[in-house]
């Protein structure tokens, strides 16, 4: 064996660290949880990772009123309670409630519109942190925003709450498309694209040259069936996030191993038949049209 | 051998990033998520990823029986982190229900280094590679023991993060990410050929 240094050095918080845990997750759920028993049911059905949050986003829709970082104490509870990672929401522009849930020892932050955005101008400098985070996009310049603002993770954004999955179509289709047509455009053309997209030239000519996104992406906002995530993942998303699809069905432990398989077998429609099977009824589910406050609006 | 035919376990984690290493490497790749994909291969992967999650869906999959049989059968595999975690011995700080392989002798501790805000990069001295290998640990796993029969390539403070025994290589980091593949190179060169 070849001579070796005595005490190696660690370099945390990399790029290449903070991506490199989003690519762990790819093809996997994560699941919004509220407490250690959701988390635990959530670990035993086979998610990736779990979301802490106080209330699941059609909680927040009905009861209105600010929503806010979930408290310290029920996110320890529920780092305790699994050995996957945990991730927890930081309201948009909130850099203390980021700064907090990272001396936590949370493993993502997700800088959510779910919650009531704290700055109306301004997202958070993710680059300042060691902890990753994780953004939500409708459109591909969000997305890119949200990347030159130091995000490891991109999730499209979705309906959160409504348990309908017609808004993340529609985000991922206008990503992916864009994505599609940038790898057709010259040199020139791309200029135009960082204008029309308010994005940085670099990331296009990025997008340009590599067809992908420099970040992992994800779906999520009104997943609520196996077949709502195998879709999706057909679509071109890497992993799905389920919030209240889970626990505001009449089975979730049922329910969430059957969202789990889909997502490794979503091409597969003979598998997809199969668990799909007897799953009791799903969330009951909103109409878009209905909707008083769109959470897909917050963000800039 | 010309072209060697490797399976990537495709369940969920890091998978597509180990096929586009191996096909850069020139063999041929093959996503495994259901019994018949074992079919024909010269080797496999276990990627990175929840092991909860993979041991729970090789299970579903239907996979696990199957594929103890082929690395009983001397089917030569390369675990990475999570997939370390698979083909261990002994596992500690694991699920209950969590099964593993037992493939070669190792007792492993997962998430020994800590959470996320403590996953790193550190440059190591792998036997047999020139220069260092810039490697990448995520929520990694800690051997804790390496038995007898195992080769440790690579340490990290003392502690076993590359090893080796007959036909089965183990990393508890992501050579996968690194844009650096002579552990992949050296994989089908060493592991998987010199079986054949």
């Amino acid at each position: 064996m070849t001579e070796e240094p005595t005490s190696s050095t660690r370099s945390t918080g990399s790029p290449l660290v903070k991506r490199g845990l989003a690519e762990m997750l790819k093809g996997g759920v994560i699941m919004d949880v509220v407490d250690p028993d959701q988390a635990r049911i959530a670990e035993d059905a086979g998610a990736v990772a779990v979301m802490a949050l106080e209330r699941v986003p059609s909680d927040i829709r009905r009861d209105g009123g600010v929503a806010r970082m979930s408290d310290p104490e029920m996110i320890a509870g529920i780092q305790g309670a699994v050995t996957i990672p945990v991730m927890a929401k930081a309201r948009i522009g909130h850099f203390v409630e980021a700064q907090i849930l990272q001396a936590l020892g949370v493993d993502y932050v997700d800088e959510s519109e779910v919650l009531t955005p704290a700055d109306e101008a301004h997202h958070i400098d993710k680059w300042a942190f060691t902890v990753p985070f994780v953004c939500g996009a409708t459109n591909l310049g969000e997305a890119l925003r949200r990347i030159s603002e130091g995000a490891c993770l991109i999730r499209s954004k979705g309906e959160a709450g409504t348990g309908n999955i017609v808004e993340a179509t529609r985000h991922l289709r206008s990503i992916l498309g864009d994505i599609a047509k940038i790898t057709q455009a010259d040199s020139a053309e791309l200029f135009d694209w960082a204008k029309q997209l308010q994005a940085p030239l670099p990331l296009v000519q990025e997008i340009a040259e590599t067809g992908t996104l420099p970040v992992p992406m994800f779906c999520a906002g009104g997943l609520a069936t196996p077949a709502d995530a195998a879709m999706v993942m057909q679509l071109g998303a890497q992993s799905v996030f389920v919030g209240s699809g889970i626990f505001k069905s009449d089975n979730p432990p049922v329910r969430a191993k059957a969202i789990v398989e889909a997502t490794t077998h979503f091409r597969d429609a003979h598998i997809l038949a199969k668990v799909s099977r007897g799953l009791g009824p799903a969330m009951a589910g909103l109409e878009i049209s209905t909707l008083e406050t769109k959470l897909a609006d917050r963000g800039w | 051998m010309t072209t060697p035919t490797i399976g990537v376990l495709a369940l969920q984690g890091a998978f597509a990033r180990h096929g586009g290493v191996l096909r850069d490497l020139g063999a041929a790749v093959v996503d495994v998520r259901r019994p018949d994909d074992l079919h024909g291969l010269d080797g496999i992967i276990l990627p990175g990823g929840e092991s909860t999650t993979m041991s729970m869906l090789l299970e579903s999959s239907e996979l696990f029986d199957p594929l103890a049989e082929a690395l009983d059968d001397g089917l030569a595999v390369f675990g990475t982190c999570a997939g370390l975690i698979l083909l261990a011995s002994e596992v500690i700080d694991g699920r209950d229900d969590q099964r593993c392989f037992g493939a070669i002798d190792l007792r492993v501790r997962r998430n020994a280094y800590g959470t996320q805000i403590q996953s790193f990069e550190a440059d190591l001295v792998i036997d047999d590679l020139d220069g260092v290998f810039p490697a990448v640990f995520i929520r990694a796993p800690e051997v804790e023991r390496a038995g007898a029969g195992v080769s440790v390539l690579a340490r990290l403070d003392g502690d076993p993060v590359l090893c080796r025994s007959g036909r089965v290589l183990v990393a508890s980091f992501h050579p996968e990410l690194s844009h650096d593949g002579r552990l992949h190179r050296l994989f089908l060169d060493e592991v998987v050929t010199a079986g054949q």
